[in-house]
């Protein structure tokens, strides 16, 4: 049997038999649609990748207003364009790892407060010149100067100097830190000929393909870079298209007008998942959807009220109502296991009972205001009613206002002490904490104020020794676990999907969606 | 001077002014509305000194008035301006989506409005037997769905089902040849006919109504006339005027109303391209595509006024 399945296995990568005749087939050998559908995925593996042929792809979050220039790339669609004709030093690998790109081999100091950058020999940009050493600083630099607009000019900060040397870059730190390499493989940071300076926005750059067509949040075409130092990319010509409608993406999906598409709405993705060609991808990642208290505002000032909302909100009911099962349960830190020192805690469960008592010990009654809108996460008002209707069981109020969706991350988020909001999560701890979570970090949106954190935080930067660092970690959850002004109910899956007029799809990839968006580099057209 | 033209000499100049107002609320409105251009391009990766530093460049330090006169001094000159977001020309960007607007408005019209017209002749014809309340039954269903909703219907039975047409407008070119351009755009321009059909039907249908209790169209029919001819001939060109400013209105509407159109069918006309710049607070564009905008609906209206007036000469003469 398994011989006769490996044939027609064979003619389906040859494109000799449909799929749905394969299962047609593999259902009369006695096997489920699920277990030939396994195989057939192998054997379309095992097939290896074919080059050439266009990959279509439809995505959201692209808008007129974009820009090419990778400074002020914003959304899911600027970072694809960017990873298109652009190049990181280094890149996250599937594991969630660090590896080379314009950057072939990086070290640091011992003590962790000068990294140098070994470049990668025979890499040009795609108008013919060679990467040098100071273009890669021009780069970096570019983002960290005081007239920078650049979105990395936060984690650039910690950087002292960055200094051409040879075919190295030599980076200098105020202090130690030793994720550093993690901070390089930051979307904003890629690699211009002379630093981008004069033409921010030329899309020249070192990546596997060249932008033939730009059409700012419609449509962007690009071709394989024949002059790209290294494997990646196997249709001849990539085509993206700009899809912000949910139904109009999956649509063009399920007619074949595209050949993947990210943002797969949760409530319809079951129903999408049916379709015999289509293939829903379901990647669990460090994005997380939020109620953010402020520490330091009255009534969250007191930690007994911030413990009564943690005990307050039902997370299971949550997942499997705001995400219809598509992620996981939060426990009031914002790392999960995607993180690499990731040390568990005790989860915490709805209690209404503690949620009372916590209540009552801060004497606080009366209602708490939670403010909320349609796009501080997909189903955030229904998450509200729903924190709304757990905390009513624990005879305890909370009241609902509905902001505009205009405005609302300048207005309210890290303006009003009570709202619902999302985080994309980061690659390492250290970046996460620092953003969001540090006494001093810009966007502290819960105004955590806690002297042992920050010192954990900046000691754990500083710390090359993997196991001392995790308990650092370790130590830093549950500080913010139980006493942080953050209730996070759920982790957010990726949800994206393709057809079977491409495959390739690795599961599980570290990263942003569409396996770290690169999806339409690594897989390819079938027969 | 003949009245014709002290007449239309009137309309424009009320336009112009029209348009000068308009343009004030359009820049006061941007003012008002909660965060700006700065805060909307970085987003939640602003950081103070990256605002700081984009609102200086941008020159949103200046005052209001002193801004909204640069634009008005610059508009005079026939220069729009720079996209603030973007750094692109605003003239340049906004002419080709204004052509694909053009474009899907044009062919929806030519297929709505003689559609229209006929059925509204037909319903006359018809008044009160199965023909009449067939057409308008169908015809007040799609006038009362969203359009939007009619959009994903007909996308999910006519693209994704049946695979008739496409079922979004994404594989449309400025460039392509005009028969691949027509694919691209059927859904959409079927909606938008589905949409505009039922109000012109509609008011054709009651204004013949109105002009066939005339007596003259009895005379017409003693005559010996079929019921046809005498709707076409006799009540039809008299009861012009009332349909042209519905057509007119329907028109206006198909160019300033496609929005959601657009957005639901991923077509890159100006709808789109106004709600991504809106939502970044860029100013420049907004005057841009609302001065573009209220220029198309004052302008079909000026000209349903003077095509009715002609049509009627009483009103050529008023009292």
């Amino acid at each position: 049997m398994k011989n006769q399945l490996s044939y027609y296995a064979g003619r389906v990568t040859a494109g000799l038999m449909s799929r749905r005749e394969f299962l047609g087939r593999a259902a009369a050998l006695g096997l489920t649609a699920a277990a030939a559908n396994t195989f057939l995925a192998q054997a379309v593996r095992a097939e290896g990748p074919k080059k050439g042929g266009t990959i279509r792809m439809g995505l959201q979050g692209g808008a007129t207003t974009d820009s090419l220039d990778p400074a002020l790339a914003a959304n899911q669609v600027s970072l694809m364009v960017n990873r298109l004709w652009g190049e990181s030093l280094v890149e996250l690998s599937d594991d969630g790892g660090i590896e080379g790109k314009v950057a072939e081999s990086f070290e640091s100091s011992a003590d962790a407060t000068e990294w140098t950058f070994k470049l990668r020999s025979g890499v040009t940009f795609s108008n013919g010149k060679d990467v040098t050493a100071e273009d890669v600083a021009a780069s970096l630099m570019r983002h960290s100067g005081e007239d920078t607009k650049s979105g990395a000019l936060g984690i650039m900060r910690t950087i002292r100097d960055v200094r051409a040397e040879g075919d190295t870059v030599v980076i200098g730190l105020d202090s130690p830190s030793a994720d550093l390499p993690y901070l390089m493989a930051d979307y904003h940071l890629i690699i211009q000929p002379g630093g981008g300076v004069d033409d921010p926005a030329a899309g020249i750059g070192t990546g596997p393909y060249i932008l033939k067509e730009v059409d700012m949040g419609v449509r962007f075409v690009a071709e394989k870079n024949p002059n790209y130092w290294g494997d990646l990319g196997n249709a001849e010509t990539l085509e993206l298209i700009v899809i912000n409608d949910n139904t109009a993406r999956v649509a063009a999906l399920q007619s074949g007008q595209v050949d993947m598409i990210d943002r797969l709405p949760p409530r319809t993705a079951g129903l999408v998942a049916r379709a015999p060609n289509i293939n829903v991808h379901q990647t669990s990642g460090p994005g997380h959807y939020v109620f953010i208290a402020h520490c330091n505002t009255a009534p969250f000032d007191n930690n007994d009220v911030r413990l009564a909302l943690k005990y307050g909100i039902n997370r299971e009911e949550m997942v499997e109502k705001i995400l219809f099962g598509y992620g996981s349960v939060g426990n009031d830190t914002p790392i999960n296991a995607s993180y690499p020192f990731y040390t568990e805690l005790e989860q915490r469960t709805f209690d209404p009972d503690k949620a009372k008592f916590h209540m009552d010990k801060a004497g606080v009654d009366g209602a708490i205001l939670l403010r909320t809108s349609e796009n501080s996460f997909p189903g955030a008002p229904d998450a509200a009613a729903l924190f709304q209707q757990s905390m009513a069981t624990a005879g305890l109020q909370l009241d609902i206002k509905r902001e505009p969706n205009d405005g609302y991350w300048s207005e309210v988020w890290n303006a009003q002490p009570f709202c619902t909001s999302y985080w994309g999560g980061r690659p390492t701890q250290d970046q996460m904490y620092t953003t969001a979570y540090l006494s001093t970090a810009d966007w502290n949106d819960t105004r955590f104020n806690n002297e042992q954190f920050d010192q954990l935080l900046l000691a754990a930067r500083g710390e090359l020794d993997e196991a001392k660092r995790t308990q650092m970690y370790a130590d830093m959850g549950k500080i913010l676990h139980d006493e942080g002004g953050l209730i996070c109910p759920m982790f957010n899956d990726f949800l994206d999907a393709s057809s079977d007029r491409v495959a390739g799809w690795k599961e599980g990839v570290a990263g942003y969606a569409l396996m770290n968006s690169y999806a339409p580099h690594r897989m390819w057209v079938v027969g | 001077m003949s009245p014709i033209v002290t007449l239309l000499a009137q309309r424009i100049s009320l336009g112009l002014l029209l348009l000068f107002l308009v343009s004030i609320l359009i820049f006061v409105g941007t003012i008002i509305l909660p965060g700006d251009v700065a805060q909307s391009i970085l987003g939640q990766s602003a950081t103070p000194e990256a605002l700081a530093n984009l609102r200086r460049d941008l020159g949103l330090n200046d005052p209001p008035l002193t801004r909204y006169i640069d634009w008005a001094t610059g508009v005079l000159h026939g220069d729009l301006g720079t996209a603030l977001t973007s750094g692109q020309d605003i003239a340049e960007s906004l002419g080709s989506r204004f052509r694909n607007t053009l474009f899907l408005a044009f062919w929806a019209a030519i297929i709505a409005v003689p559609l229209a017209v006929f059925l509204g002749l037909l319903a006359v014809r018809y008044r009160d037997r199965w023909p009449d309340k067939l057409i308008s039954a169908v015809t007040l269903a799609s006038i009362s769905l969203p359009e939007f909703l009619i959009g994903y219907l007909l996308m999910f039975f006519l693209g994704v089902k049946l695979r008739l047409f496409p079922s979004t407008a994404i594989g449309y070119r400025a460039d392509a040849d005009v028969f691949t351009r027509l694919e691209a755009i059927a859904l959409p321009v079927a909606v938008l006919t589905l949409v505009v059909l039922a109000h012109m039907m509609r008011m054709t249908r009651a204004a013949i109504l109105n002009v066939m209790q005339s007596a003259y169209i009895e005379t017409a029919e003693l005559k010996g006339l079929t019921t046809f001819r005498v709707i076409w001939k006799h009540a039809f060109p008299n009861s012009i005027a009332p349909i042209v400013n519905v057509v007119m209105l329907n028109l206006a509407y198909l160019v300033v109303g496609v929005v959601v159109v657009e957005v639901v069918f991923v077509y890159p006309g100006m709808g789109q391209y106004l709600v991504d710049h809106v939502s970044k607070r860029d100013v420049p564009v907004v005057q841009a595509c609302g001065l573009i905008f209220a220029a198309v609906y004052i302008g079909l209206n000026m000209l349903a006024d003077v095509i009715s007036i002609l049509a009627n000469p009483r009103l050529r003469h008023p009292k």
